[in-house]
């Protein structure tokens, strides 16, 4: 398949992993922002063919797992008590809530169907005019396009009954959240290549250049990977610190400016709260007031009792990179796929669950 | 369709109740359709059930099909609810001979549906030289079923060189795989509400029963193990394969064929092939000194043009599948929980 075998060649990673090794000396610890990044060095099992001084630490870029257990319960409570349609992105569906996952409402007799897209959601909102249609827009700046796209689609056809679940975080705070950390031990960072498709690359130099870091803009097949390690590491080496791209087929220094002017058209930015991390200041995007009939935060009221996670799951240390999912004393015993504490083990993105499926250390623990 | 067997006159055009109840109308519809379409011996004597003979080791199996959507590229759900039951007692190493059918309607199932559903279940008996003997018909009021469920039972006469068990398997098998990956699944998936993309792909169904039989003339008892990996897909086959045998499995990602538009689908919805249902395929643990001629007569066969070798039994990593990926990585080959969900980015 053109644009992705020539990405998952052998001889090519074979070259990179060879260069990579006659170029690294230090000790590195490099961070991995985007969840999509983690599964594939896991899936390929990439994580454990590079020399043992570079250490992939695994970042807070998975979407579901970022978010609160608060707005899972506010999407369940939508569900059961105000009878919406609800709409998720497939991965959602699972994680825990402090009461029941959208699964568990959706067995109970909730209407809760798996979307691609939000813009399927204003479709069935169409095709429903007697029932509110909600959808839950969780994600990264990869997914705010279509959102606010839904939005203003449903505005300009005049549907009614359609508004979003908001969600949406921000990587740039992210990862400024995680340098301010004292504990911080990342020496360089792998940038999210599909955010960075969107929103450019003008956000990351002054990150570069405050806390004297390498961000190398990074893709998710094999050899983007090693390309981007391998960047990472010759900067590190040199003693250097700058911002690059790897994943130049995609990504453009300017971005995507209709894309970014959807966001700008339906979202503003806001404070946002991280699930095992906390608020981060300006780290997500709300509905601005002049779509506020659309944002399902202030149609709907919410009498619902307080939410709580289960305190036993590390999530938060794990997406700040402080521990590795298969150093958490959970993990495959009381935290499962099937039983989980947390999202991380859930979500498609999410790294307890890479390591729980793919990764070759599991056989240790479980 | 077979436009030689047109749909009868019947009074309706949908199913309803009385269709059910026993009366007159379940015997209109009886006897106009499944009786004379599907006749033969057994089933004309029109009996509470079927009275026979069989000898030697015979083989049992059930499967209910309540796919939907129940029409799709490549089939429907009668064809299914056939196929589906002749292989797996062709896992089991035996020739399906007769055949139970099972329907529940729902009420307002277009009579034209149910007629074209007959006709593709009278073609699969027929390609697969078996016979329904047997059946039942009930039908549920609108909203308390999905259209139309089938369970079919099988029973079939094991073959007398077939050794099939997960005991009989030893380190060093050779694990063969039968075909592409993933087709039945992804076609399924490209119907369903939202995943809208244009695609040829069709499902896989077919019957396995005589390339099975043909494999177990020739192989006989070093064919040790077979499986067809339906839903849960290859992945969760393999790991039942190491489960059972508390052997551990290595294969290889590259020697595993899925066809070029069936790779690109699983992409972009963001699944993996190695978990997505198959309907025409299987997977055959053989000993090793006959996986090239097992191998070979696969490729003869006109679906087994992409037959492979996909790995072996090993005594390292009891009960667990390790998997060499295509970049040369290696990796766990794990169940997966439910089914797998489409993700967000």
């Amino acid at each position: 398949m053109k644009y992705l075998s020539e990405f998952r060649s052998p001889e090519i990673v074979e070259a990179l992993l060879k260069e990579i090794r006659e170029t690294v000396k230090g000790n590195w610890n490099i961070m991995e922002v985007c969840g999509g990044q983690t599964h594939s060095l896991v899936k390929n099992g990439i994580l454990n063919m590079l020399p043992p001084n570079i250490q992939m630490v695994h970042g807070p870029g998975c979407p579901v797992c970022v978010t609160p257990v608060n707005l899972i319960d506010k999407a369940v409570h939508l569900a059961v008590e105000h009878k919406v349609i609800l709409c998720s992105y497939g991965d959602m569906i699972r994680v825990p809530g402090s009461g029941m996952s959208l699964l568990e409402a959706k067995s109970k007799g909730a209407d809760v169907r798996i979307l691609y897209s939000p813009l399927e959601a204003v479709n069935i909102a169409k095709e429903n005019p007697d029932r509110e249609v909600v959808f839950f827009a969780v994600g990264f700046e990869t997914t705010a396009p279509a959102n606010a796209l839904s939005v203003i689609q449903a505005y300009q056809s005049g549907v009614k009954n359609y508004s979003i679940l908001t969600s949406h975080v921000l990587v740039p705070p992210a990862i400024e959240a995680i340098m301010s950390d004292e504990e911080c031990e990342v020496d360089a960072f792998l940038g999210a290549g599909h955010v960075c498709a969107i929103m450019g690359m003008s956000e990351y130099y002054p990150i570069v250049e405050k806390y004297k870091i390498p961000i190398v803009i990074t893709g998710f097949e094999p050899v983007d990977l090693l390309e981007g390690i391998l960047a990472a590491v010759k900067q590190l080496e040199k003693g250097e610190y700058k911002l690059e791209n790897q994943y130049t087929r995609i990504v453009e220094a300017a971005g995507n400016t209709s894309a970014m002017n959807a966001i700008d058209q339906v979202f503003e930015v806001t404070n946002r709260e991280w699930r095992g991390i906390g608020e981060i200041a300006s780290s997500g995007y709300g509905v601005k007031d002049a779509y506020s009939a659309y944002d399902a935060m202030k149609k709907f009221e919410f009498d619902m009792a307080e939410s709580h996670e289960d305190p036993t799951c590390m999530s938060g240390d794990i997406m700040k990179g402080k521990i590795k999912p298969n150093q958490c004393p959970n993990f495959g015993t009381k935290c499962t796929p099937v039983q989980p504490l947390g999202a991380p083990m859930v979500s498609s993105e999410g790294a307890c669950a890479a390591y729980y499926y793919f990764n070759m250390a599991v056989e240790e623990v479980i | 369709m077979n436009l030689s067997c047109p749909l009868p006159k019947l009074d309706f055009d949908t199913i309803n109740l009385g269709h059910g109840s026993g009366g007159t109308l379940t015997s209109q519809l009886l006897d106009a359709g499944v009786f004379k379409l599907l006749e033969n011996e057994l089933l004309n004597k029109k009996h509470d059930g079927a009275i026979f003979n069989l000898e030697g080791k015979v083989a049992m199996s059930t499967d209910t099909y309540v796919v939907s959507p129940i029409f799709f590229e490549g089939g429907n759900i009668g064809d299914l609810a056939i196929n589906g039951t002749i292989n797996d007692l062709a896992m089991c190493g035996a020739a399906a001979k007769y055949l139970t059918l099972g329907f529940v309607l729902e009420e307002g199932l277009k009579m034209t549906e149910f007629w074209e559903i007959l006709l593709s279940i009278k073609a699969a008996c027929e390609a697969a030289g078996v016979n329904i003997v047997t059946g039942d018909t009930k039908v549920v009021e609108r909203g308390k079923g999905d259209r139309i469920f089938i369970n079919t039972t099988g029973i079939g006469l094991v073959h007398p060189k077939a050794n099939i068990d997960a005991e009989n398997i030893k380190a060093g098998d050779k694990i063969i795989l039968s075909g592409p990956l993933a087709r039945h699944g992804i076609t399924i998936m490209s119907h369903r509400q939202g995943l809208q993309f244009e695609s040829t792909i069709s499902s896989d169904t077919r019957p396995l029963n005589k390339i099975v039989l043909a494999l177990l003339d020739e192989f006989g008892e070093k064919i040790h193990f077979l499986r067809d990996p339906t839903r849960g897909g290859l992945a969760t086959v393999l790991n039942e394969i190491a489960a059972g045998s508390k052997l551990g499995i290595d294969i290889t990602q590259k020697n595993m064929s899925v066809e070029e538009e069936v790779a690109g689908a699983c992409e972009m919805l963001g699944l993996d092939p190695m978990y997505v249902a198959n309907e025409g395929l299987f997977v055959a643990v053989v000993d090793p000194a006959v996986a090239a001629a097992v191998l070979c007569r696969l490729n003869e066969w006109e679906h087994g043009e992409m037959a492979s070798i996909i790995g072996e039994m090993t005594t390292d990593h009891s009960r667990q599948v390790i998997m060499k990926s295509l970049i040369g990585g290696r990796r766990v080959v794990n169940m997966l929980p439910g089914e797998q969900l489409p993700r967000i980015c």
